[in-house]
């Protein structure tokens, strides 16, 4: 029977068919339509799944993959070498298993829930009964169902849903405003302790104490001139080349959240003493800077912090940071992102006021200027400062999610940097033969396409490259010749010289002497720049 | 090779010493005896080539005006004592197995095959031997195809949504074969089907040696947008990405191919659409065929010869991979 909306769509088929229009379509508004086809079809918990699936939420693994490769093999009848000769080929470990399994005893019809539930119920059970219950499973599923269950219980469903993207599917199905949706989906809770009507209602609950408000985030720009309006109608500040972070202080707790929406609290234990400075229903937003002895420092001293695992107290010695805050979102328990910027600067300074400069938390000056043209010197000063060039944000406007055009505008130094995801790795030659030396890179474009758009040759440290080498071999989905196609996941700052529209390429752009500055680990995909932001550079560089 | 001599494996193909004859060979030869006419098994130059009946008048539209001489199935020739007979191999039109036999001892070289009967084909036929030299193209246990009219059901509908959705539907298959096969397999509620140029040439030469076709039209510029929604185009895959398309636009790419069983090649291939259908065997096929002849030896050719190779001796059989220059026709 073929695959189609309503027909056959029951249970988890419904989860099945949107995974595999998402897979299948480029374009937003389809993939818009298939998210409020299936948000209508399926029970509240089978949304709430939805959504933590595709922001990352995924069930707990209660199966090992050495057990699934090998339970696997055993139900195809083939030997383990044949099943990873497969694998090898096929490259998705799910995929592998979904095609080698006889045809299904008889099909079962389960919604999502109570499949992730089946896979939820087999953690901590004795082997030889989980083996029974993922027989039983495979025994009654289909091809493309069976691949969505080891897909459930593998993790990695690698699809192109941006939050963006939900937050508009989830404002068409439930009529609440796209932002305020965007809200709600932040923050830490999972599709076991928040319900479908939690996301409808205004209620508070304990993880709306942690909730972070989306970032608004900076276009860039390359020239002054591209301001609108008057200078009085802007602020200038220092562009900070740290890791962005909100600080939440409310009902006597504290929180510190990443771009990427992680929850990097326990990574910087010394900014706790705020607590006590901070009135509670206070939310920060601004930069994580190593600093030391009055000197902000190179971004490497950061990433330790970030990738420790464990944060000693001799790493906080070696690696001290600060907060350099730059906006207040919430103030006295209030959201007072619709307040214009300048309104809540001047709350901010009110704040700094009164807390002593000995803590690590810092103002982020605001630079005065008369004329337009004074802001290229200071942006050209700006090095010397530690900084990476200027930030201006129009005093008028409202703290959005997001991007927003002539509201916030980065101006760097170096005009020509974008962050881009690895997606192929392609290995050097006779002595380097089996290392990856040369990376190809993409963006996002609208519809949620990942376009490759240069490649670049490593600048990265030795230690850095031995790393990346031993990711690229765990983390590769195909192999063609001496290239792989690894995850996208992991994102890296690529510098060049100039940029040029090219026919060649499927996105459209060349790069000239593309080159790898670093690696972003406080990056997550979602926080790479897109084919909107090269487009840009594009036609500003024109 | 262990068959006393009969077939030898050399840089020009495989060789009958004997009888001073090549099956397949991929360079020019002085006597060439063809499988079928896909460019990796009939290659221009030799001096003289053999084929079945059905397969001839499309090797001679590709390779031109060449010293050609027909077999019909299951029939012998002898040269120079020893005997070669063609038997359908289910491939594509006209595609055979070619039987080589001298004084009891029986090789027959595959080819490219497939078990299922396409209904359009001359379906396979299993044939005794000592010696099978076989394919692998789709020699992995994740190769298994469904029943075609699954598939044709499947495209059908395909086809309608497209059309609701004002999308012209561009199915991409093979010119020899895949493109045949489509056309008869679709079912008649699809409408009319348009054809690219290269694929009526092939329809054409088949429609003038007795085959019979559906009624196709070639795309043209007189053809309304109208028209073409109202129908569906086939088209080489080669086309795919070229400037031929931009004028259909907005228009949804369906790539049928074996190969589309897998995601990754999907994504690869830039399709809206996989549809998996084979003019191969899949991995319960291969195995079939190879237990039907009841050969001790095993060769293997053409895919992923190694690993279809293990397996067999793992099964207790006599095998051996052996590499060839054939590039597949459903490569990438
Ligand atoms: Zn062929
Ligand atoms: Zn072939």
């Amino acid at each position: 029977m073929p695959i189609l909306w309503k027909q056959i769509s029951k249970g988890m088929r419904y989860f099945e068919t949107l995974f595999l229009c998402l897979e299948e379509t480029t374009k937003t508004n389809e993939k818009v339509t298939a998210l409020i086809d299936y948000l209508s079809s399926v029970p509240d918990e089978d949304k709430m799944w939805m959504i933590g699936i595709f922001s990352g939420r995924r069930p707990k693994r209660t199966v090992s993959t050495k057990n699934l490769r090998r339970w696997a093999a055993e139900k195809a009848a083939i030997p383990l070498w044949l099943f990873e000769e497969s694998y090898h080929i096929v490259g998705d470990l799910s995929e592998t298993i979904a095609l080698l399994l006889p045809p299904p005893a008889i099909e079962v019809q389960k919604s999502l829930n109570e499949w992730i539930q089946l896979i939820l119920s087999l953690d901590k059970m004795e082997e030889d009964k989980q083996r029974e219950i993922v027989f039983d499973a495979w025994d009654s599923l289909n091809t493309s169902s069976r691949f969505i269950f080891n897909k459930l219980i593998t993790g990695g469903f690698r699809v192109g849903v941006s939050q963006k993207l939900m937050a508009k599917a989830l404002a068409e199905f439930t009529h609440i405003d796209p932002s305020d949706i965007a809200l709600k989906l932040m923050g830490e809770w999972s599709p076991l302790t928040y319900s479908f009507q939690s996301l409808l209602e205004n209620e508070e609950n304990e993880g709306s104490h942690s909730r972070p408000y989306p970032f608004h985030l900076a276009y860039s720009i390359n020239e002054v001139t591209d301001l609108k309006g008057e200078p009085t109608d802007w602020v200038a500040e220092y562009k900070w080349d740290g890791i962005r972070g909100q600080a939440i202080f409310r009902h006597g707790h504290y929180f510190l959240w990443s771009r990427g929406e992680e929850l990097i609290t326990d990574k910087f234990p010394e900014f706790e003493h705020l607590i006590s400075v901070i009135p509670p229903g206070t939310v920060l937003d601004g930069e994580i800077l190593p600093f030391k002895d009055g000197l902000i420092l190179p971004f490497q001293h950061i990433q330790t912090r970030v990738t420790r695992k464990k944060i000693t107290p001799a790493i906080l010695k070696v690696n001290p940071v600060v907060f350099r805050v730059y906006d207040l979102l919430e103030w006295e328990g209030k959201d007072i992102r619709s307040k214009p910027f300048i309104e809540r600067r001047t709350l901010l300074d009110q704040l700094f006021a009164s807390i002593d400069s000995y803590l690590p938390l810092q103002l982020s000056p605001v630079l005065p200027f008369d004329e337009f043209d004074e802001l290229k010197i200071l942006r050209e000063a700006s090095s010397e400062n530690g900084s990476e060039g200027l930030m201006l944000k129009n005093k008028h406007s409202t703290y959005s999610a997001g991007r927003k055009k002539g509201e916030w505008w980065k101006w760097k130094i170096d005009p020509f940097t974008v962050d881009a995801i690895l997606i192929y790795a392609q290995s050097g030659h006779g002595r380097r033969a089996n290392l990856y030396t040369d990376f190809t890179f993409a963006v996002y474009s609208q519809e949620g396409d990942l376009l490759p758009f240069t490649k670049a040759y490593s600048g990265l440290t030795d230690k850095e490259f031995i790393e990346i080498n031993q990711w690229i071999k765990k983390n590769t989905l195909e192999r063609f010749g001496p290239v792989r196609k690894v995850t996208a996941e992991l994102v890296f700052e690529i510098a060049f010289e100039g940029i040029q529209e090219s026919k060649r390429h499927k996105s459209g752009i060349a790069l000239r002497f593309p080159r790898m500055v670093r690696w972003r680990k406080d990056k997550v995909v979602a926080e790479a720049n897109t084919l909107e932001d090269l487009q840009l550079l594009l036609k500003k560089s024109r | 090779m262990a068959n006393k001599g009969l077939l030898v494996h050399t840089a020009l193909g495989l060789y009958c010493p004997k009888a001073d004859v090549y099956l397949d060979p991929w360079k020019p030869v002085k006597k060439a005896i063809l499988s079928h006419g896909h460019a990796d098994h009939a290659r221009w130059g030799s001096s003289s080539y053999l084929c079945t009946p059905t397969a001839a008048p499309v090797i001679k539209y590709r390779l031109g005006d060449i010293n050609l001489e027909t077999l019909p199935f299951g029939e012998e020739k002898l040269i120079n004592g020893v005997s070669f007979s063609f038997h359908p191999a289910g491939h594509i039109l006209g595609s055979a197995q070619i039987k080589v036999s001298y004084k009891g001892e029986i090789v027959v070289f595959s080819g490219d095959y497939k078990t299922a009967n396409d209904g359009f084909s001359e379906a396979f036929e299993p044939v005794k031997c000592h010696t099978f030299i076989t394919e692998s193209t789709f020699g992995l246990p994740v190769y298994h195809w469904q029943d075609q009219k699954w598939v044709f059901n499947e495209m059908q509908e395909w086809c309608k949504n497209n059309r609701n959705n004002g999308q012209l539907s561009i199915l991409y298959g093979y010119s020899l074969g895949k493109a045949q096969r489509i056309l008869q397999g679709l079912p008649e509620s699809v409408g009319p089907i348009f054809t690219h140029s290269t694929i009526e040439a092939v329809l054409n030469v088949m429609r003038n040696q007795g085959v019979s076709l559906k009624n196709t039209v070639t795309v043209n510029e007189h053809l309304t947008r109208a028209e073409l929604l109202s129908g569906v185009i086939i088209a080489p895959p080669a086309v795919q990405n070229s400037n031929w398309l931009k004028k259909f636009e907005p228009i949804r790419n369906g790539v049928v191919s074996g190969w589309m069983a897998l995601r990754g090649a999907r994504r690869r291939r830039n399709a809206d659409k996989g549809f998996v259908l084979s003019d191969h065997a899949d991995w319960e096929g291969l195995n079939e065929a190879i237990g039907l002849t009841g050969a001790e030896n095993i060769f293997v050719t053409h895919g992923y010869t190694d690993i279809l190779s293990k397996w067999l001796i793992d099964k207790g059989l006599n095998a051996h991979p052996l590499e060839t220059n054939f590039e597949g026709d459903e490569v990438l």
